[in-house]
């Protein structure tokens, strides 16, 4: 075992090396492969573990100060390395394709392996000083791929301002959370932790729980520590985004999990209605976001906001059925959410890619200004739609699988009669129900106006089909989709192994008989398979049927319908503006447009409009209720303490002194 | 907790419903307009006219829009797929007639979904102003209608612990007085309101107009003709007698047969085609009554349903 992390740790480091000393035509090969090669090395040793069922263990003093090195995989960890590995896999051979246009910097090279590896050992990562120290090569790995294409303008600047601000903080707040854990045992193992905190006072406990919780939701972009990943995810160059919404994001989550069950041992009620309340408002939020943003990539990252949310609810879901002693639905709730974290890693991953194409290809990724892409682009459109099809919930796709079980797992969630339960699990329901629709709205709105239709811009008028290796990458993700859809067997076992590993127990969330998904206590079977099969038989037989009656004549290629108007063109038809516009008055009070008409009048006579200036933007309403007052804060204090600073060396190394002498009095 | 056995008895019986609905659903839409017809005064054409209109579409020859694809070739025949199979699975003339995991109703709410997605991407694919205008329309209908729906089916299984239909039906026959609980009567006002949304009758969208700004439907298969229109009205009439079948045997399950018998079956099907029968006079003798609502007002409609449903877990959890 000793060997598979060394693979992946040295694959990781000398790719990094290599490609930034390479020259430019080669950077992004070594950059992708080194990064392809240590997700290899993790699947195996991760699809090991799930086979086995058995943790595998590394440890060693040598290499970090503070404790040394401790690495150990466990079926729960081996899930989320398993899913960052596949699709890292894919993001790597898009990035080959992707680097043609947009030419690689030494760093971003260098920083992309590193930034791959690191989210690789994050989830086998087994005491405080470890796991810190991946943390942060990932967070910072990261933030210098998100600055990547930092040359496009100062919007980029600022999401990276924004994104390293809220993913320091973060950090800061683990590395607290994690210390007092530590300081109240034996050691800062993993293990020797989790083996006191039972003695740790529950105040202390509900604390460090509230910590970590809002620390890692900050990284997993829940609301509303989200408002750096709608502009981090659209700025950053589109491989990155995919890695970091489809693989990142999910380490939140398993910082939650970790924490809250293997490190605190689960905890009351209260714990869990905090994760369900922030998981349930970051769903709705994020979908109503979705479903009336016009920037791809930014309906793309209030997606994942959303997606998180419906995680959230579900693992908190089994915390409460757990705390209340219901423990087999309390492994169907953290199964579903788990499963539905797969699903969404994969569908996410190829829908950023999609998205990289169009805007590779289109030079855009406004869809107000795409459209027609379909006749033009058939292959890396189908791919798009495909994850399109999977994050509505529409079978026979893989999200239809996840949002049937996440409903199951609420419905039998409502048996628990508890107080608390009574009033979270509608409040949940309603979350689960309203994104279900919004998310459809959200994506026949960027298949729709973004690929069909008629082009609204020269540059998609002329798009071509991007590199071959960018429709590889994002279409070996599509078949994942495809697979976790029609066949969701395939991957019962792991989402098991982990959901026992997460809880401590033996009990499965669900079992598979033959092709049926069945779930453990209660009347639900389910045939994915089967609704699939079925659907492609009618699908065929009602083809043949239209077929079989309309082969005698081709049919007629005749101008749409005009209303008797001369000219039809793209100008008049819908764009995702005007397409969302219904659904964003429904939801005014939420999305809080701001909308600016500008009108200019002919010189000779106001009454012979010149031109009228349309413009709307969508603001994030925690970014001004919470972010803008703090920054205000921030800038104030900055001022007021401008006053001590006024640029003699020997004033600052007296403040040194004087620091110095109050930690000696204080520290003694 | 029954394992999936596809038996030759279960895809017969399956395709029998598959049959009746096929045959019958367009009458459906006759009566409707004749019974809306004669409490308007007017003699109105005879019952089985939807049926003509099909055989004339079927007759013509296709036609498709100069700059749409094969979204737009392929929109119908997902609609009418998507309808089949929903038909198919669902046990609505006998419990026995399908697949134990294929009558769940959260299933059904999604092959649906896929019909009308797959509709509103055609009209999208046809490049007017008026596809555009009416997918934007059926889309924010369909969000809101869809969570209103869910809830309303999860506060029904909330009783009996599970979303099949078919046990929903069981436990509502055994012990009957559950037909009268208020997150049924709560739950029955909120599937109303979303069926009548989703099979666009007032007061959401008028079925017999054809003025483009007011209407929603219409305005998605403008560009649809011969065939393809044919296909297109048959699902949606399809689409509409099976949701009446449902809201009928979810409310008033009597008469749906248990046993594999043939005369079972028999009575089963004369009782489902009487049920839906009545529930569609009753609508259209209540469209006449009602006028058409502004489109911005149909979102507080649907959200009211929707408050309804939750409304309608919440009292189940209380008496729970």
């Amino acid at each position: 075992m000793t060997i598979v992390f060394a693979a992946m740790a040295i694959s990781g480091t000398l790719g990094a090396f290599v490609a930034s000393a390479s020259t430019a035509r080669h950077r992004a090969l070594v950059s992708a492969f080194s990064s392809a090669a240590a997700s290899g090395a993790a699947l195996v040793l991760a699809l090991y573990v799930i086979r086995t069922r058995h943790a595998v263990h590394l440890a060693t003093t040598s290499v970090l100060p503070l404790g040394g090195v401790d690495l150990h995989l466990d079926p729960l960890g081996a899930l989320f390395v398993a899913v960052t590995a596949v699709v890292a896999i894919g993001v790597a051979i898009f990035s080959i394709g992707y680097a043609r246009q947009h030419e690689l910097t030494r760093t971003a090279a260098a920083a992309f392996p590193i930034f791959v590896t690191s989210m690789l050992f994050v989830p086998s990562a087994w005491n405080v000083t470890t796991f810190v120290f991946v943390w942060e090569m990932m967070a910072l790995s990261s933030l210098v791929l998100v600055l990547g294409e930092y040359r496009r303008g100062s919007s980029v600047r600022s999401a990276g301002l924004w994104y390293a601000v809220l993913t320091q903080g973060g950090a800061v707040v683990i590395v607290l959370g994690l210390a007092v854990l530590a300081q109240h045992s034996s050691g800062q193992d993993f293990t020797q932790i989790a083996q006191h905190t039972g003695l740790i006072a529950p105040w202390i406990r509900g604390v460090v729980f509230v910590l970590l919780f809002f620390a890692f939701a900050s990284k997993a972009g829940a609301v509303p520590l989200h408002v750096w990943l709608p502009k981090a995810h659209a700025e950053a160059p589109s491989s990155v985004s995919a890695l970091m919404s489809a693989a990142m994001v999910n380490l939140g989550i398993y910082g939650i999990l970790r924490s809250a069950n293997t490190l605190l041992g689960g905890g009351p009620t209260w714990w869990w209605t905090v994760v369900i309340v922030t998981g349930a408002v970051s769903a709705i939020y994020g979908s109503i976001h979705a479903a009336t943003s016009t920037d791809l990539k930014r309906l793309l990252a209030y997606s994942t906001t959303d997606n998180i949310g419906l995680i959230l609810i579900a693992v908190g879901t089994s915390g409460l059925l757990a705390s209340s002693g219901h423990r087999t639905f309390a492994a169907l709730a953290l199964f579903a959410g788990l499963f539905h974290l797969v699903n969404h890693s994969i569908f996410k991953g190829t829908l950023f890619l999609s998205a990289g194409s169009i805007q590779y290809t289109t030079g855009t990724r406004n869809l107000d200004q795409l459209g027609g892409l379909f006749s033009r682009m058939p292959i890396a459109s189908t791919i798009f739609a495909i994850g399109a099809v999977a994050i509505s919930a529409l079978p026979p796709l893989g999200g239809f699988v996840s949002e049937w079980l996440l409903l199951q797992s609420l419905l039998h969630g409502l048996s628990s009669s508890t107080t608390v339960s009574v009033i979270l699990m509608p409040l949940s329901v309603a979350a689960l129900a309203l994104t279900g629709g919004l998310t459809a709205a959200a994506f026949v709105k960027a298949f729709g106006v973004g690929f069909l239709g008629l082009p609204r811009s020269s540059g998609a008028a002329a798009v071509k089909e991007p590199p071959r290796m960018m429709n590889i990458g994002a279409g070996a993700l599509g078949v994942v989709c495809v697979v976790l859809g029609a066949a969701p067997m395939v991957v019962i076992g792991s989402l098991n192994g982990a959901v026992q590993a997460a809880q401590s127990g033996q009990l499965s969330g669900v079992t598979s008989r033959g092709v049926a998904l069945a779930i453990r206590g209660a009347h639900g079977a389910f045939e994915p398979t089967f609704i699939a099969l079925a659907l492609v038989a009618a699908l065929s037989m009602v083809g043949a049927l239209r077929w079989a009656l309309t082969r005698r004549v081709t049919p007629r290629r005749s101008p749409a319908w005009m209303c008797g108007r001369e000219v039809q063109n793209s100008r008049m038809t819908y764009t995702a503006t005007s397409f969302a516009e219904p659904l964003q008055r429904v939801f005014d009070d939420v999305v809080q447009p701001s909308r600016d008409i500008d009108v200019s009048h002919r010189s000779e006579s106001r009454y012979f409009v010149d031109s009228v200036v349309f413009g709307s933007q969508d603001k994030d309403v925690f970014e001004g209720l919470a972010f803008r007052p703090l920054i205000r804060l921030v800038r104030e204090t900055a001022r007021r303490s401008r006053v001590i600073q006024n640029g003699s060396i020997h004033r600052y190394l007296s403040y040194g002194l004087v620091a110095l002498v109050v930690i000696l009095l204080v520290a003694r | 907790m029954s394992v999936a056995v596809v038996s030759p008895w279960i895809i017969g019986s399956g395709l029998l419903q598959v049959g009746l609905f096929l045959l019958g659903a367009p009458l459906l839409v006759g009566l409707m307009r004749t019974v809306r017809c004669r409490m308007e005064g007017r003699v109105g054409p005879p019952i089985r006219q939807p049926w003509r209109e099909l055989r004339k579409l079927l007759l013509k020859s296709r036609s498709q829009p100069e700059h749409s694809t094969l979204v737009f070739a392929i929109a119908p025949v997902v609609l009418m797929a998507t309808t089949l199979v929903v038909v198919w699975l669902t046990p609505l003339l006998s419990v026995r007639v399908t697949l134990s995991g294929g009558s769940d109703l959260f299933a059904i709410v999604f092959l649906l979904l896929l019909g009308s997605v797959s509709l509103s991407l055609a009209a999208l694919d046809t490049g007017t102003a008026f596809g555009g205008m009416g997918s934007s329309r059926l889309m924010t209908i369909v969000a809101l209608a869809e969570p209103a729906l869910l809830v309303a089916i999860l506060a029904l299984a909330a009783t009996v612990h599970s979303s099949s239909l078919a046990t929903i039906m069981l436990a509502a026959l055994h012990h009957p007085i559950w037909l009268v609980t208020p997150q049924r009567l709560l739950s029955f006002s909120a599937f109303v309101v979303v069926v009548l949304a989703e099979s666009g009758r007032l007061p959401v969208d008028n079925p017999a107009t054809h003025l483009e700004l007011t209407m929603i439907h219409e305005a998605l298969i403008l560009e649809y003709s011969g065939p393809d229109l044919a296909l297109i009205k048959l699902a949606e009439s399809i689409r509409l007698t099976f949701l009446l079948a449902l809201l009928a045997n979810l409310f008033f399950p009597w008469g749906v047969s248990f046993s594999a018998s043939g005369i079972s079956l028999l009575i089963g099907t004369f009782v489902l085609l009487a049920k839906v029968a009545v529930l569609g006079v009753v609508i259209s003798a209540g469209e006449v009554a009602v006028a058409k609502l502004r489109l911005f007002r149909v979102p507080e409609l649907l959200a009211g349903a929707f408050m309804l449903s939750i409304l309608a877990v919440l009292s189940a959890l209380v008496i729970a």
